[in-house]
């Protein structure tokens, strides 16, 4: 595969740091002491319940939200407002309705980007993600799916430091999910880049993770918000086999972690 | 469908099954590949839906014509005095005589270019404040108290104090129309900015658009079709409005005609004058409404 393209530079994979990162809603504790550090290039799987706090975290990283303590920081830099070195992929697609699909991803290129230069650049991440022949239709014109699929391609555009992607497969299809999710990794693998994605899918979250943190809030005291319940190292480097039998313990515990129970049995 | 299940559930066998189930999947549901399914929906066949159409502009001419019809009938059995009714023949005589020497022309002329120029500046000054008011909190607070107190005033009372100030001349005129265009613009135009998907917005800002960016690539183009509307109205009320002007204090234009006719006792001009009114303002509000089915096309 070639995402190369090399008149655009290619910016480093930056670390992530937060550090006693609590977010209260009126008097609504969501988050609650979230300390993580993630390194350059990492692959960081979020899971957790639904309203637990996911999208709000990612809110915080991305400096579209800000905390209501703690902090974060990028690359060592605090994140004081929206980060540039940040590319963020929403839960919706949120595409442009007037714009079609192209003009809607060249929307990811960063400042300054020649025209032809991005058009290259994104022309080749809709035919990755398979939106080539609909790249000049309308928002309203594509499936959910495509949809997705074209803001995915707009996240990836920015070739940025950090990436943020709220379930970025969730309205797809069981096969194209598979897909997308080997695109993920190729882009990884050719454009370094630092990827923290929200997921429900726990097998999505092992095949692509280096790691896997669950957020959750602490039965013994409910309503005191969330934080990080677990952190799991997904052992084995990537690609990894999809139905790696080893992997079968540590799908059954995060499902745990989850409140669903498995019959798993360890022996 | 077990397929679907085992291909979709975080199921614990999902594992080495996978590509098996999957394909099965991708079969039933017509997908070869990613991107394959990139055809545009396709349109039901229309063929039924047009003539249908074609009916529905129709009847709206039926009425038009029965009241045409109804006009005629009664002034030929003269069951209203001429003086009172005149007949569809004298009104048209009455356009002959007018147009054959060019004042009626000229009255078209001058009213149409008081209302386009009125409303050209009051819409571009409802923008304006439409758009300070609806998209910062300060505009609104500063503004919107201030904007909503002259909207208050009925329009026509700003005739006195115009008269005083700038005379009896063009500019009065197309300011009375201005003032009349400008706050039908101001009001959707704030209402619809304040509205705009806060996702959207928000997505503008991810993406590092700088406030101006956001304004003429997200904000606006996201209330096409509610300034489109409020242009409309706008339309609309600058033809009330240059009748008024005209009535009040002129000595050219369709109005002036309206109160000379009526001075002079010709009713049959004044049905002219006021069919040449319909007419202009139907027309012009058409132009709009082409101007809106392409905007929709373009915008949404
Ligand atoms: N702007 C806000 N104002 C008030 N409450 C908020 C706000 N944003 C989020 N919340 C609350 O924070 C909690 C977490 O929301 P969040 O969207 O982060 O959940 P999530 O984990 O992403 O859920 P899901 O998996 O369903 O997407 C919810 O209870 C929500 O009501
Ligand atoms: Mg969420």
């Amino acid at each position: 595969m070639s995402i190369a393209s090399p008149a655009l530079s290619t910016a480093a994979a930056l670390g992530v740091s937060l550090s006693g990162v609590s977010r209260v809603f009126d008097s609504k504790v969501v988050l609650r002491d979230v300390d993580l550090t993630v390194a350059p290039g990492e692959i960081i799987a979020l899971i957790g319940a639904s309203g637990c706090g996911k999208s709000t975290l990612l809110r915080q990283i991305s400096g579209l939200d800000l905390p209501s303590s703690g902090a974060i920081a990028i690359n060592g830099e605090r994140v004081t407002g929206i980060d540039l070195r940040c590319s963020v992929g929403f839960q919706e697609p949120r595409l442009l309705p007037w714009r079609t699909l192209e003009q809607n991803a060249l929307l990811g290129l960063p400042r300054g980007t020649a025209k032809s230069e991005g058009q290259e650049r994104v022309r080749e991440l809709l035919r990755l993600v398979g939106l080539a022949d609909a790249s000049s239709l309308r928002p309203r014109q594509v499936s959910g799916g495509m949809a997705q699929r074209a803001s995915l391609a707009r996240a990836l555009a920015r070739r940025p430091g950090v990436l943020v992607l709220d379930e970025p497969f969730g309205a797809l299809d069981a096969l194209t999910r598979l897909q997308m999710q080997d695109l993920l990794l190729d882009v990884h693998a050719a454009e370094p880049t630092t990827i923290i994605l929200v997921t429900h899918d726990v097998d999505e979250a092992l095949y692509l993770a280096d790691r896997v943190v669950l957020l959750g809030t602490d039965p013994a005291a409910p309503g005191s918000g969330a934080s990080i319940r677990s952190i799991t190292a997904v052992p084995g480097s990537r690609p990894r086999d999809r139905g790696d039998a080893t992997l079968a313990h540590l799908r059954a515990e995060l499902l745990e972690g989850l409140g669903v129970h498995t019959h798993h049995s360890n022996h | 469908m077990p397929n679907r299940t085992i291909a979709e559930a975080p199921a614990p066998e999902t594992g080495a099954g996978a590509p098996a189930s999957l394909h099965q999947y991708s079969s039933t549901y017509g997908y070869s590949a990613a991107g394959s399914e990139a055809t545009p929906p396709v349109e039901a066949p229309v063929g039924s839906r047009r003539s249908t159409r074609g009916w529905l502009i129709s009847a709206g001419v039926v009425l038009p014509v029965l009241l045409f019809a109804a006009w005629w009938t009664i002034s030929a059995l003269a069951l209203v005095p001429e003086h009172r009714l005149p007949s569809p023949a004298s009104v048209l005589e009455a356009a002959v005589e007018l147009g054959s020497n060019g004042t009626l022309l000229t009255h078209i002329a001058i009213s149409t270019q008081r209302v386009l120029i009125g409303f050209a500046a009051g819409s571009l000054i409802g923008l304006a404040l439409g758009a300070l008011v609806g998209l910062s909190k300060w505009g609104s607070a500063f503004l919107s108290p201030t904007v909503g107190a002259f909207r208050a005033v009925p329009s026509l009372a700003w005739v006195p104090l115009l008269v005083l100030y700038v005379g009896i001349n063009e500019d009065s005129k197309v300011a009375l129309i201005a003032i009349g265009a400008l706050f039908p613009v101001y009001t959707t135009v704030a209402g619809a900015l304040r509205h705009v998907d806060a996702h959207l917005v928000e997505l503008g800002r991810a993406y590092g658009l700088s406030r101006w960016e956001l304004l003429t690539q997200v904000q606006l183009p996201a209330v096409v079709p509610s300034i489109v509307s409020g242009l409309r109205l706008a339309l609309a009320q600058a033809w009330l409005f240059l009748v008024a002007a005209e009535l009040i204090a002129s000595s050219m234009g369709l109005g002036f005609l309206l109160v000379d006719s009526q001075n002079n006792g010709r009713v049959d001009r004044m049905f002219l004058t006021i069919i040449l009114l319909g007419i202009l303002g139907k027309t012009t509000d058409a132009l709009i409404g082409l101007l809106e089915k392409y905007l929709l096309k373009r915008w949404s």
